[in-house]
């Protein structure tokens, strides 16, 4: 039977990974995700199922010791903020080039440079289209919810695997600290077993394992860019993930992520009590990015508008998506500020309606 | 004549198959081949290879994993001993080790080194201390003795300007949770022989789980300071050990 409790999304997050079966966590304290640490440190879930919890001297020791212990094959996890994943963005970059599986959470905080500690999704750019060197992907997943903060842990940790990829929940200082009703999913035992791949000491008869992401020869590293690329495909193909809503009849559309996506559906409710015909598509999967739902909605609506608590970054996504089809603006709040839902509702009006 | 010599009654040594029978790329007169070896040959003494997993840095020994038969994987620069962290935490019973350059650990990664040594993990560091950047050709590193000319202090290095070499092994043993502290050479059969009794010491004490042990070996780099092999190595002498004198810094008070 699952579990219902009321409880901070940063605390329901780290009682997830406890429930995935991870094995360690590293991490360093910085607002507003310092929760997720805290709990794990008070839950000491090494008494409950062996899952090693260390804070490390920086986010760039946290990253590497993750670099570390998913080369072991071991289900390893760091959570951090903005600034703090600016800092892990190198090892970020092994772990993709390495392909080592691995959970890494940003709770978004508005930048850039030290900016502030209130939510934000001005991350957007590094999480998908790189932040760290070299042409790699990260799955990046975008939680609205409590639940889905719990949920996309679980899942998280399945699709690195699935792809030996680093997988990056963008969450942000909302849905981090707000608390919310979550169904908690029964405890997954951790893995007694490591991937052949994985660094666990050299059995006889096999050649000893080396995890690296250095090809000295340009001909050997274009390979793996290669069959990085073909991976990217493939999760293309088989992993976007997003919700709809009120989309049947829709003549204009909303394109929200996380927690902009819940403000936008306040707007939209009094957009429809106005008897303005709009729906809202919410990517749940950033990488991959729901461009077969926004290309074929194109054909649909006057007008796309993308609601983003940052200076238009998923608006560039959604403009390739439809390709000229339509025409597709932003409007943001930044620095810390959210939206209200008037001034979506205005800002829909004014720019696409009107404009 | 050598067809008769070849008999296994006259075979006075072996390589260990802890090392690969790959080419080392190492420069001829270089002390890395030898520091390999020996660390090699402890782990085939102790019986270990299943059971030990080595850590690679950025530096002339980034591509140390194609030498060693063990599993290895390869650090970014400076985080050998974080990425060795994380390793020891997830298999507390595997015996773990960085092999790492002085601009590794002393520049770029003074602060995993410090913290995994403060932190007392369960690892061992193997400190290559040339006082040189070998790989990226001969720049200044945090070691570069006082005077010293490298590409990076062309007339010497100015410790006015440029700061004083730093004696990370002597700070490393002030650390609690450092548990033994040596520094040695590879550079005449005598030393060699002595580094190798201090890495398989310091391989034991991490099967008792007493804390960080740290091996430094001053080693030379003829190609970087523009030397013959034997120059250098006599150079390393009258230059390196006055500076970094050579023995037990930090022995266990048992």
């Amino acid at each position: 039977m699952k579990e219902l409790r009321l409880m901070k999304g940063n605390e329901a997050l780290a009682e997830a990974a406890i429930r995935a079966g991870a094995d360690a966590y590293f991490g360093y304290p910085i607002t507003p995700q310092s929760e997720v640490i805290e709990y794990l440190m008070a839950e000491n879930p090494v008494e409950r199922t062996g899952m090693v919890v260390l804070q490390a001297e920086s986010e760039v020791a946290a990253i590497n010791m993750v670099y570390g212990a998913a080369g072991c094959g071991k289900k390893a996890m760091t959570s951090s903020s903005s600034p703090g994943i600016s800092l892990k963005m190198e090892g970020i970059s092994y772990l993709a080039g390495a392909e080592l599986p691995c959970l890494i959470v940003n709770v978004v905080r508005g930048g850039p440079g030290l900016g502030t500690i209130q939510p934000s999704q001005s991350d957007y750019f590094q999480a998908v289209k790189g932040g760290g060197h070299g042409d790699y992907k990260l799955i990046v997943l975008a939680p609205a919810t409590v639940q889905e903060s719990v949920d996309f842990v679980k899942l998280g940790f399945d699709l690195a695997f699935k792809y030996r990829n680093p997988v990056m929940i963008l969450s942000d200082g909302i849905i981090g600290q707000m608390m919310e009703k979550v169904e908690l999913f029964e405890q997954v035992p951790r893995a007694t077993e490591q991937p052949e791949w994985a660094t666990v000491g050299k059995k006889p008869g096999r050649d000893h394992v080396v995890v690296t992401s250095l090809q000295l020869q340009s001909e050997e590293q274009e390979k793996v860019n290669l069959r990085l690329q073909a991976k990217y495909r493939v999760i293309e193909k088989n992993e976007v993930r997003y919700e709809t809503y009120d989309c049947d009849d829709a003549e204009y559309l909303f394109a929200a992520f996380g927690s902009a996506a819940r403000i936008t559906r306040k707007a939209m409710e009094m957009a429809r009590a106005k008897g303005i015909k709009v729906g809202l598509i919410r990517p749940q999967t950033l990488f991959p990015f729901p461009v077969e739902a926004f290309n074929k909605m194109a054909d649909q609506v006057k007008g796309i508008l993308t609601v983003e608590m940052n200076a238009g970054q998923m608006v560039e996504d959604v403009r390739l998506a439809v390709n000229g089809k339509t025409k597709v603006e932003h409007f943001g709040r930044f620095g810390g500020m959210i939206p209200n839902p008037d001034e979506i509702l205005n800002a829909l009006e004014q720019k696409i309606i009107g404009g | 004549m050598s067809e008769n010599l070849i008999k296994p009654e006259n075979l006075v040594y072996k390589k260990t198959e802890v090392l690969t029978d790959k080419v080392m790329h190492y420069c001829p007169g270089c002390g890395h081949g030898t520091a390999h070896r020996m660390l090699a040959e402890v782990i085939d003494e102790m019986g270990i290879q299943g059971e030990t997993i080595g850590v690679a840095p950025v530096g002339c020994s980034v591509l140390a994993y194609n030498y060693f038969a063990v599993d290895m994987t390869e650090a970014a620069h400076g985080r050998a001993p974080a990425v060795a962290t994380g390793i020891k935490r997830v298999f507390p019973e595997k015996f773990v080790f960085t092999y790492q350059g002085d601009g590794d650990l002393a520049a770029i990664g003074t602060a995993e080194t410090i913290h995994a040594c403060n932190r007392g993990e369960n690892i061992l560091i193997v400190f290559i201390n040339n006082g040189i950047y070998g790989m990226t050709g001969g720049q200044m590193a945090p070691t570069t003795l006082p005077g010293m000319k490298t590409s990076t202090s062309p007339r010497g290095r100015d410790v006015v300007t440029m700061g004083n070499p730093l004696k990370i092994t002597e700070l490393v043993a002030q650390l609690p949770g450092s548990y033994f502290v040596t520094r040695q050479a590879v550079h005449t059969p005598a030393n060699a022989r002595k580094a190798k009794r201090a890495l398989k010491k310091a391989m034991e004490y991490q099967k008792l789980n007493k804390g960080t042990c740290l091996v430094e070996i001053v080693s030379n780099c003829n190609s970087g300071w523009k030397m013959t092999p034997v120059q250098s190595n006599k150079w390393m002498e009258e230059n390196m050990f006055p500076f970094y004198p050579l023995g037990d810094i930090k022995v266990p008070q048992e």
